[in-house]
C-alpha cells in the first residue's frame, strides 16, 4: 500500500509551490482550529451556572429514580414491543399479500403501504386514540392505552416491515422455490419453511432498525391521555420538568432513550457487518 | 465401477410401459413460442439424454414434465398420472419427481443432513428417526456421509450438486430429472458427479438428462435426443444420433460441440469408469 503510494509520489511530476499532500494536512489543520475556536467561544459565552441549574440537578435527577426506569422506561419498552410484534405480524401478512398472485390482494397490500407511509405517525396516534373513539362509541380497543399504543405504532410500522419483507423474500433466489417445489413443497409450505427463514436473516438489520424507530416513536404517546402508571419516558420527563419548573427531568429521559438506542444502534452496525460478509 | 453398455437393440422403449409421456406440447413465453409440438416417450427404467443448442428449449421441456413450467398445450403424463388435468394433486406428483438443477439449489441456511430431512419430513410426514435415516443412507450412496453436518457453503460445487442428487433421493422418486448438472462446475469435479448418476442408471432408474457430456450420453443413454428450435429433431440410440445423426442440424451441432469437448474428455474430463 504504502509502497505503491510512494513510488506514486515520487512518480508525479513536481510542481512549484505546494505538493497535494502538504495542501492537505493545512486545510485538515484550518479546520481543527475553528472547532476549538467554537468550543472554546461557546464555554466563555454560555451560562454554566443557568446550564447546570437548569438541565443538571443531581437531587432532582435523584429523586426521578428509580421511578423513570421502574415506571417510565419500562412503559416505553412494553409501548415498543406490542407495536413491534403487532407490526411485524400486520407486516408479514401485508408482505405475502403484496407478493400474492391474486390482484386484490396486491391491491390492499399497495394501498396500505403507501397510505401508512404517506402519513405521519402523530396524526395516527391522533386517529387511534381520538377519531376512533369519536367514530365508533361504546367500542373499546382492548388493552386500554397499551392496546391502542401497539394499534398505532403497529399500523405505521407494518407499512415499512411489509416492504423491508417483501425485498427480503424477493432477495431469496428463485431457485430455492422451485427446488422446493419440485421436492413436493406446496408454494405456502415453502414459503413458511424455505423462503421466509431465509429472507428473516436478510431482514433482521433493516427489521432492528426498525424497532429503534419504534422506541423514539413511541413517544407519541404523549399526545394520548394517559394515566400516571402509563406515562412513558417522553410524558414522564415532561410532567416532572413543568411541575419543577426545570429542564433536568428531560435530559435524564433522553438519556434513557439513548441508554437503549445506542447499543441497539451498534447490534445494527454489527449485523449490517456481518451480513456483508457473508455475501 | 460397470459401465453399462448397450447396443441399439436392448434400448427398452418397445416393451415398458412409458413412465413420462408426452405429446403435442406446446409452451409460449408471451410471444415467444418455445416449445412447438414436443411428442416423447421415455419407458421405466430408460435413460434419456436431451441435447441441443442453447435457447432450443430443452430446460423448458424438462421444467414441463415437472410442472415448474406450465405447458399452453399437449399433455404430459408421468407414471400413469396426467400433470396437465386440471384437477391433478400436482405436489403429490412431484414427490415422485426428483429434480436436479445446473445451480444446485441447496438450501443455505440447513446443513446437509436438514437438506435432506427436512423434506421429507414436511411433505412426507416420515417421523424423524426415518427420515434421519433415509438422509444418512444416501449421503452414504452419493459418497458424502462425512458431510452430514456441513453447511452447503463450506462444500465444493461437485459436492453440493451431490447433496442434491441425494436430496430428490431420499424422497424416493420413480424419476429423475436433470437439467445440466454438471454446466456449473470446474471440470474436475465434474466426474465425481457423473459417477452418482451412472450409477443410478444402473439400479434402472428412469432419467432424463439435459447435458453436453457427450461421453456420458454415449456410455449411459439408452437414447439420446435431439431439440432444435423447440421440437425434436432426433431421437434415437447414442450410436445413431450422435455416431451417425441423420440431420445437417444434427451434425452442425455436433462437430461445433464436439471438435473442442472432444479434445477436453480425451484429455481425462471424463469419469472414474472407464472411459
Ligand atoms: N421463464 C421464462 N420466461 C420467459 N422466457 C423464457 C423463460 N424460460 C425460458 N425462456 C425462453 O425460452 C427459450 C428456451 O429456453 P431454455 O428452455 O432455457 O433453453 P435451453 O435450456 O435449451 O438453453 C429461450 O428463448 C428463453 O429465453
Ligand atoms: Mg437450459
Amino acid at each position: 500500500m504504502s509502497g505503491a503510494d510512494t513510488t506514486r509520489e515520487r512518480a508525479a511530476p513536481r510542481k512549484p509551490g505546494l505538493s497535494r499532500r502538504r495542501k492537505r494536512a493545512l486545510s485538515r489543520a484550518v479546520q481543527y482550529a475553528v472547532f476549538v475556536a467554537a468550543v472554546a467561544a461557546l464555554a466563555v459565552t454560555a451560562d454554566w451556572g443557568r446550564l447546570r441549574n437548569q438541565f443538571a440537578q443531581g437531587d432532582l435527577a435523584g429523586e426521578m429514580f428509580p421511578e423513570i426506569i421502574t415506571l417510565a422506561l419500562r412503559n416505553t419498552v412494553l409501548y415498543t414491543v406490542s407495536g413491534f410484534v403487532f407490526g411485524l405480524v400486520l407486516g408479514m401478512v401485508v408482505a405475502l399479500m403484496r407478493l400474492s398472485s391474486v390482484g386484490p390482494y396486491r391491491w390492499v397490500a399497495g394501498v396500505y403501504i403507501e397510505i401508512f407511509r404517506g402519513l405521519p405517525a402523530l396524526l395516527i396516534f391522533i386517529f387511534v386514540g381520538v377519531a376512533v373513539p369519536l367514530a365508533f362509541p361504546g367500542t373499546e380497543i382492548p388493552g386500554g392505552t397499551y392496546g391502542k399504543v401497539a394499534l398505532a405504532l403497529g399500523l405505521v410500522s407494518a407499512a415499512y416491515m411489509a416492504e423491508t419483507i417483501r425485498a427480503g423474500i424477493q432477495a431469496v433466489p428463485r431457485g430455492q422455490m422451485e427446488a422446493a417445489r419440485s421436492l413436493g413443497f406446496s408454494h405456502a409450505r415453502a414459503m413458511v419453511s424455505i423462503i421466509v427463514p431465509q429472507a428473516f436473516r436478510i431482514v433482521i438489520p433493516p427489521l432492528t432498525n426498525e424497532l429503534v424507530l419504534l422506541f423514539k416513536d413511541s413517544s407519541l404517546v404523549l399526545f394520548l391521555g394517559v394515566t400516571l402508571q402509563e406515562r412513558e419516558l417522553a410524558k414522564y420527563g415532561r410532567d416532572l420538568a413543568s411541575t419543577t419548573a426545570n429542564s433536568t427531568p428531560i435530559l435524564v429521559a433522553g438519556l434513557c432513550y439513548l441508554l437503549v438506542t445506542v447499543p441497539l444502534g451498534f447490534v445494527v452496525r454489527r449485523l449490517e457487518a456481518k451480513a456483508g460478509e457473508a455475501k | 465401477m460397470s459401465t453399462r453398455t448397450r447396443t441399439a437393440d436392448t434400448a427398452r422403449t418397445a416393451d415398458t410401459v412409458p413412465e413420462i409421456e408426452i405429446s403435442g406440447l406446446h409452451k409460449s413465453f408471451g410471444d415467444n413460442h418455445v416449445l412447438r409440438g414436443i411428442d416423447l416417450e421415455i419407458g421405466t427404467g430408460e435413460v434419456v439424454c436431451v441435447i441441443g443448442p442453447s435457447g432450443s428449449g430443452k430446460s423448458t421441456l424438462l421444467r414441463c414434465v415437472n410442472l415448474l413450467e406450465e405447458p399452453t398445450g399437449g399433455r404430459v403424463v408421468v407414471g400413469g398420472t396426467e400433470l396437465t388435468d386440471p384437477d391433478v394433486d400436482i405436489d403429490a406428483v412431484r414427490r415422485r419427481i426428483g429434480m436436479v438443477f445446473q445451480q444446485f439449489n441447496l438450501f443455505p441456511h440447513l446443513t446437509v443432513t436438514e437438506n435432506l430431512t427436512l423434506p421429507q419430513r414436511r411433505v412426507l410426514r416420515r417421523d424423524k428417526a426415518e427420515a434421519a435415516r433415509v438422509a444418512a443412507e444416501n449421503l452414504q450412496r452419493v459418497g458424502l456421509a462425512e458431510k452430514a453436518d456441513a453447511y452447503p457453503s463450506s462444500l465444493s460445487g461437485g459436492q453440493q450438486q451431490r447433496v442434491a442428487i441425494a436430496r430428490a433421493l431420499a424422497m424416493g422418486p420413480s424419476v429423475m430429472l436433470f437439467d445440466e448438472p454438471t454446466s456449473a462446475l470446474d471440470p474436475e469435479l465434474v466426474g465425481d458427479v457423473l459417477a452418482v448418476m451412472r450409477m443410478l442408471a444402473d439400479e434402472g432408474m428412469t432419467m432424463m438428462v439435459v447435458t453436453h457430456e457427450m461421453t456420458f450420453a454415449r456410455e449411459v443413454a439408452d437414447r439420446v435426443v435431439f431439440m432444435d428450435g423447440g421440437v425434436v429433431v432426433e431421437d434415437g440410440t447414442p450410436g445413431q444420433v450422435i455416431g451417425s445423426p441423420a440431420h445437417e442440424r444434427t451434425r452442425h451441432f455436433l462437430s461445433r460441440l464436439l471438435d473442442p469437448a472432444m479434445a477436453e474428455v480425451e484429455e481425462g474430463r471424463g469419469g472414474p469408469g472407464p472411459g
